[in-house]
């Protein structure tokens, strides 16, 4: 078991090297051994999660050093959970990758996507604030090969964009570990919370600036309101099965919201309910631009993308509460909206290819498999604004019942309630005009082919150019696996809403254990046998 | 000296602000670099401003803490200076293949990307 916690982070590394040193000029080679890793990331992820279910803290010193001095990874539940969480998205949008052929449109698609997972699980597993920057420099670093995968003017332009917002956040993050370990002299986040602790009320200052720094990188990173602006376009531009794997890099933000408030400050703590009494009218303010964006939005990319943005704005509702309950309700709403998030831009990116990379809004001919599509839309789309019977429902009642005792519930309610008839008539309007008005345009061709006229139609020439920045349906390896990853994550949501009894209990549990963190301390500073004097 | 030091991270830091917002991307990556040299400047810093003074304990009797400054400011200097080193090669190569794709420098999206049919410039 010991060794097994730092295994997602070096599986990974070890196979991305492999197909770097070893098989970058041979694609099959690397689609088998990045398909086989990232399957053996589910098992360790999931053999992890049922260690870390049994409510133990389990903590991995690296080098066998004593903590805090030097650095440890944490396992718990909630870790535990992501991990999960996130190999099973990167199994299932790795395999859309190859499926629809996006690995084949520029170089080292599966080296970078290993070491993003790798960034990805270190986040999720850290228990020291200096290394969970580096895993996020980790992570960012592969994203932006990922980001500009394919080229094109665009898209280099909006990868420019994300990198420079990301290296302020960077630099933001060192500001606030500089502050926070000037203030505590520890950057191990259990010895953290014990000297926070410890501090009396008068020296309070600076750490809260630095709690305020640190929410504003992880804020970044989540990309609330007013920090969101690097989002939309750079989503809107990625490749498909890129921006599906970015729901989860959204949610590192989230994660670490969740984490360092309930483990570091929590909110009887030194710092108060400071970071709860910013949150909240930030998140709020997300979620009407997310949903308001979804409503006006003119290119099917950017819909999906002020979806993303909106999910945030109702997980972080949730999140500033930090109650038990609403911590759990958020957990549960994290799986729901980044299963969610990550079909819409796959099932985006499908309609994409079978355009010739044309996401907009407007009248086109009827494009191929239409209605096999379209019901996998109008699953998403039922999902992602909340109607019953899929998890969005239950995730959003779920929020408003945690809600329920705040002051503030009743702008809480109707701002939840009145953007999510937003999220309705948006993916209304962007169906019918993807799937309903081509039939109109058939009925004319119809009628000018009964008049003797030669149909305007003009049919997707199908091609096979790795290097062109667009995919295209003529490129797909295998339109089937492409469908069934597609369908994979919608399963995942179907589970998610018949198990809705069991995964609540669970994040029950989760949250419980997050807000009783006598054990990290213990577990991380006071059992140190075996470690070395 | 802790006037100096501080003058210091401000003015770079207040520069490399300025430059980010400028809107085309070779003054942006200059203040990106100024940004992350005011915080590596901050970073070392955070331990304690200590002249002439080596980051290892002397002797074997009880410490003595004032012929000696902290050496994790340090290590963590060292990573950040490595990070935002590799990083500034990132968006250089970057910018400039926007550059050479877009046929401008600019940062901000074109056109093309808010509307159908929008200019490409």
């Amino acid at each position: 078991m010991n060794h097994f916690i730092i295994a997602p982070v070096v599986l990974p590394a070890i196979i991305g090297g492999l197909i770097i040193l070893w098989m970058r000029h041979d694609l099959l080679l690397q689609r088998v051994f990045s398909t086989v890793g990232s399957a053996l990331l589910l098992g360790v992820a999931l053999y992890l999660a049922f260690h870390a279910n049994t409510g133990e803290v389990f903590v991995y010193r690296l080098g066998n050093w004593p903590a805090p001095f030097g650095i440890v990874l944490m396992l718990d539940r909630l870790a535990g959970l992501m991990l999960v969480l996130t190999a099973f998205l990167g199994l299932v949008v790795q395999l859309y990758g190859i499926g629809s052929g996006w690995d084949r449109k520029g170089w080292h698609f599966h080296a970078l996507w290993q070491f993003q997972m790798m960034g990805v699980m270190g986040a999720f597993l850290t228990g020291d604030a200096f290394n969970l920057f580096v895993f996020f420099e980790v992570l960012l670093i592969a994203s932006y090969g990922l980001m500009i995968h394919g080229g094109g003017a665009l898209r280099l332009r909006a990868g420019v964009q994300y990198v420079v917002i990301n290296l302020i956040g960077s630099t933001l993050f060192l500001a606030a570990l500089g502050t926070l370990y000037a203030v505590t002299g520890t950057l191990n986040m259990a010895d953290m919370a014990v000297k926070v602790a410890q501090m009396p009320a008068s020296d309070t200052a600076i750490l809260r600036a630095g709690a305020v720094l640190l929410m504003l990188v992880f804020a970044i990173k989540a990309a609330l309101v007013p920090l969101h602006f690097w989002l939309p376009s750079t989503y809107a531009n990625a490749p498909g099965p890129v921006a599906a794997l970015f729901a989860i890099m959204s949610k590192v933000g989230v994660y670490a919201i969740i984490r360092f408030y309930t483990l570091v400050f929590p909110g009887d703590g030194a710092v108060e309910s400071l970071i709860s009494d910013m949150l909240l009218p930030a998140a709020l303010i997300t979620l009407v631009v997310g949903q308001v964006g979804v409503l006006g939005g003119r290119h099917m990319g950017r819909v999906a993308a002020m979806s993303a943005i909106a999910s945030i704005g109702t997980l972080v509702i949730a999140v500033s509460m930090f109650t038990p309950a609403s911590i759990s309700a958020a957990l549960y709403y994290t799986i729901h909206s980044t299963l969610t998030g990550a079909a819409l831009f796959l099932i985006a990116d499908m309609i994409a290819a079978r355009r010739g990379g044309d996401l907009w809004l407007t009248l086109r001919p009827k494009i191929q498999n239409s209605g096999l599509i379209a019901a996998l839309f109008f699953a998403a789309a039922i999902a992602a604004a909340g109607l019953p019977p899929m998890s969005g429902f239950i995730g959003k009642l779920l929020v408003l019942d945690a809600t329920r005792l705040d002051p503030w519930w009743i702008g809480i309610w109707a701002t939840i309630l009145i953007t999510s008839l937003f999220a309705i008539v948006g993916f209304g309007r962007a169906g019918s005009t993807l799937f309903w008005l081509p039939f109109q345009l058939q009925r004319i061709e119809q009628q000018a082919e009964a008049e003797g006229k030669p149909a305007p139609r003009a049919p997707i020439p199908p091609k096979l150019e790795p290097d062109e920045h667009i995919q295209d349906i003529g490129d797909a390896v295998s339109p089937a696996l492409a469908f069934a990853a597609t369908g994979a994550l919608l399963a995942g949501l179907v589970l998610l809403t018949v198990f809705a009894g069991p995964a609540l209990r669970m994040t029950d549990t989760i949250a419980e254990q997050l807000f009783s963190p006598h054990p990290y301390v213990e577990s991380v500073l006071t059992n140190q046998e075996g470690a070395r004097p | 000296m802790e006037a100096l030091v501080a003058i210091a991270i401000g003015a770079m830091s207040a520069s490399g602000i300025y430059l980010v917002l400028r809107l085309r991307t070779f003054p942006v990556v200059i203040g990106m670099t100024m940004m992350s040299y005011a915080i590596n400047l901050f970073l070392v810093t955070t331990g304690r401003l200590a002249v002439n003074k080596p980051p290892i304990l002397q002797g074997h009797g009880p410490a003595d803490f004032s012929a000696y400054t902290d050496p994790l400011p340090q290590a963590l200097t060292l990573t950040a200076i490595v990070i935002s080193f590799g990083m500034t090669a990132v968006v250089v190569l970057l910018s400039l293949g926007a550059f050479i794709e877009g046929g401008d420098d600019y940062i901000d999206m074109p056109e093309s990307d808010r509307r159908e049919g929008g200019d490409t410039e």
